[in-house]
């Protein structure tokens, strides 16, 4: 990071050099989260060392890369300033679309997950044009779609399908290649790692360039740090809000889909796949900032680690359930307090 | 959609001819009119300073001519052609650059992505089209030295900037986009004696290479130290222009204080606390 820049530029000292890395380290939006996780590792893998075996990194990894998807999308959104509710609802309903377009309609694998992505899509656009028109806050909006698709995929399943379960995919048209694509698995001594672990990283990685190497990344930060700025210079805020609210929209969509591969089949109303607030407390946890301009991608997917080596870890250990809650809830208020330090000390750097 | 004419180099407009054309511009929020058909021009190679109280209508005319707010009748005429700006990246791209009145700084972006927000270099092609980093923190350590501030590290947050050097950002900002005019809102933080000089030199090397200025002030001083012409403002109409021939900076500021209002404040004044009468 040194070499690139201009040689006139910055003190020779070593001091201030050091002084200026040791800032941009704790400028890093995800380093509280890495320091958290590096903690529970090595307290639940002293706890419940079966957490440290194939099958226990296999199940930590799994469901770190379905929270981690939609803590992805979320942190990103949150990043320009916007809550997203909706999510881990938009996740079971669009897998339930999914599977009545097989299971009632009969259609084929394929058509049938592209129509409920275009569904999914939808939600997200209603989402955006509600939030960037009506200057309602998106996290009333978005609690709004939330309820409305709960209760709409519930009494929808229980009146086309007869239950709250829809099952008996497996043998619709392009199933196998549907399975290949998001429910592949690899088996790697007694852990089984599922192909949702690629899906999560290279969401990770493409949002993470996005955000620190384009335009749009730029008018993400900008969308949420300086919103009247960023309109006052041109950056367009509407559409990137709209764009990001599609984007949570996809990831819900992959949620859904992944599950929906996995156990082929769909059920509704269940302890489902993680709820719009779990990913943006995994977002916060990975340092974003609520009043947005600020947190990043990676911190999300470490995150997302955090959350899910802390519930199996509590598991495996032996522990009541409920513990993890409370445990979530303190982690929460230490991430609150440390991304509120950072961000103090990053806009204390002294300028000399 | 008008074609928006690619911005010339510095010294593109000619001396005296109009660069920018206001025509009967009128701005309405919700029925209330902020500008009622102003009409002027802004020539080539000279500051007009715009003069009046506030809710004059002098923050909206910054606010058309930088492409944020949509005239609803009338003509913006740039060199001659009628624009539509949509959003202020195409005024900006046409080469209206502005300092805004709140400098319009994100505070927690580095100072670079700052400086190109909205307007960044970028190499490659779509999918994988991203920012030329390199180029855009080199020119925006060349702009900053310009206006002043030199050994900056640019990856480093605008929040650690002070609030001159803050200002300079804008500037410098405004500087480089500005191939055809500049439109600047005097900001409202105090400024010391060094910021104000900075400010105004800027504006006048801006004038000395054939931009047309604009330059909102509160300061009648300021205004008639650089400004070449003065629009008057009051209730959103044209009240008057005046040449530095007409005026000296005792008129100014009487006509900037509303001339009869501030006169029928004084003698309310004076009848309450005849002691005033004596100052």
């Amino acid at each position: 990071m040194i070499s690139d820049r201009l040689p006139t530029l910055g003190s020779p000292v070593g001091i201030t050099r050091g002084r200026r890395l040791a800032g941009r380290a704790l400028a890093r939006p995800s380093l509280p989260a890495l320091v958290g996780l590096v903690g529970v590792v090595v307290f639940f893998g002293l706890e419940a060392p079966e957490l440290l075996t194939w099958g226990g990194v296999a199940s930590v990894l799994d469901a770190a890369a379905l929270l981690g998807i939609g803590a992805v999308a979320v942190a990103l959104l949150l990043i320009a300033g916007q809550f997203d509710l909706s999510v881990g609802v938009l996740a079971t309903a669009s897998s339930l679309v999914t599977a009545l377009l097989i299971a009632n309609a009969g259609w084929d694998t394929w058509p049938a997950l592209l129509a409920s992505l275009g569904v999914a899509l939808a939600v997200g656009v209603v989402n955006g044009v509600l939030v960037v028109n009506t200057g309602l806050p998106s996290f009333l909006v978005t609690l709004a779609t939330f309820l409305v698709l709960q209760g709409s995929s519930q009494a929808l399943a229980h009146t086309l399908a007869g239950s709250v379960r829809v099952t008996g995919l497996d043998d619709a048209p392009g199933w196998a290649s549907a399975e290949a694509v998001f429910g592949s698995t690899v088996q790697l001594g007694d852990g089984r790692f599922r192909v949702s672990l690629l899906w999560w990283l290279g969401l990770t990685a493409v949002a993470t360039w996005a955000l620190w190497r384009t335009r749009f990344g730029n008018a993400v930060f900008a969308s949420g740090g300086a919103r009247r700025a960023a309109r006052q210079l041109g950056v367009p805020v509407r559409r990137t809000t709209l764009g990001l609210f599609c984007l949570s929209a996809s990831a819900g969509w992959l949620i859904g889909t992944l599950g929906l591969i996995r156990i082929g089949g769909v059920q509704v109303g269940g302890p489902g796949l993680g709820t719009g607030i779990d990913f943006l407390l995994i977002a916060v946890i990975g340092g974003c900032l609520l009043t947005g301009g600020y947190g990043s991608a990676v911190g999300a997917a470490v995150g997302a680690l955090l959350y899910a080596v802390a519930r199996h870890g509590i598991a495996l250990a032996g522990w009541d359930a409920p513990w993890f809650q409370a445990f979530l809830g303190v982690l929460l208020l230490v991430a609150l307090v440390a991304n509120g330090v950072v961000r103090r000390r990053l806009k204390a750097v002294p300028r000399s | 959609m008008t074609e928006v004419p690619a911005p010339g180099g510095p010294g593109a407009g000619q001396a005296g001819l109009p660069v920018l054309e206001l025509q009967r511009v009128t701005v309405r929020y919700g029925s209330v009119a902020a500008l009622s058909r102003v009409s002027t021009t802004l020539p080539a190679g000279e500051i007009t300073c715009v003069l009046g109280e506030n809710g004059s209508g002098k923050s909206t005319l910054v606010s058309v001519l930088s492409g944020l707010r949509r005239h609803d009748e009338g003509q913006l005429l740039l060199a001659g052609e009628p624009m539509h700006f949509r959003s202020p990246r195409q005024a900006r791209a046409a080469g209206i650059a502005t300092v805004w009145q709140d400098l319009a700084v994100a505070p927690l972006l580095s100072i670079w992505r700052n400086f190109f927000l909205g307007a960044e270099p970028t190499r490659g092609t779509w999918p994988l089209r991203r920012l030329d980093i390199d180029r855009a923190r080199e020119t925006t350590v060349r702009a900053m030295a310009r206006v002043g501030v030199s050994g900056l590290d640019p990856d480093q947050p605008a929040s650690t900037l002070q609030a001159g050097a803050r200002q300079s950002l804008a500037i410098a900002r405004a500087l480089h986009f500005g191939a055809r005019a500049l439109v600047v809102d005097e900001p409202t933080a105090p400024l010391t004696v060094a910021q104000q000089r900075l400010l105004l030199q800027s504006i006048v090397t801006a004038r000395g290479q054939g931009l047309a200025v604009l330059l909102v002030t509160n300061n009648p001083r300021y205004a008639h130290l650089v400004g070449d012409r003065f629009l008057l403002l009051a209730h959103g109409q044209v009240a008057g222009m005046l040449t530095r021939d007409d005026v000296d900076a005792s008129d100014l500021m009487r006509l900037m204080a509303g001339g009869e209002e501030f006169s029928a404040l004084t003698s309310a004044l004076t009848d309450l606390h005849s002691e005033l009468g004596d100052r």
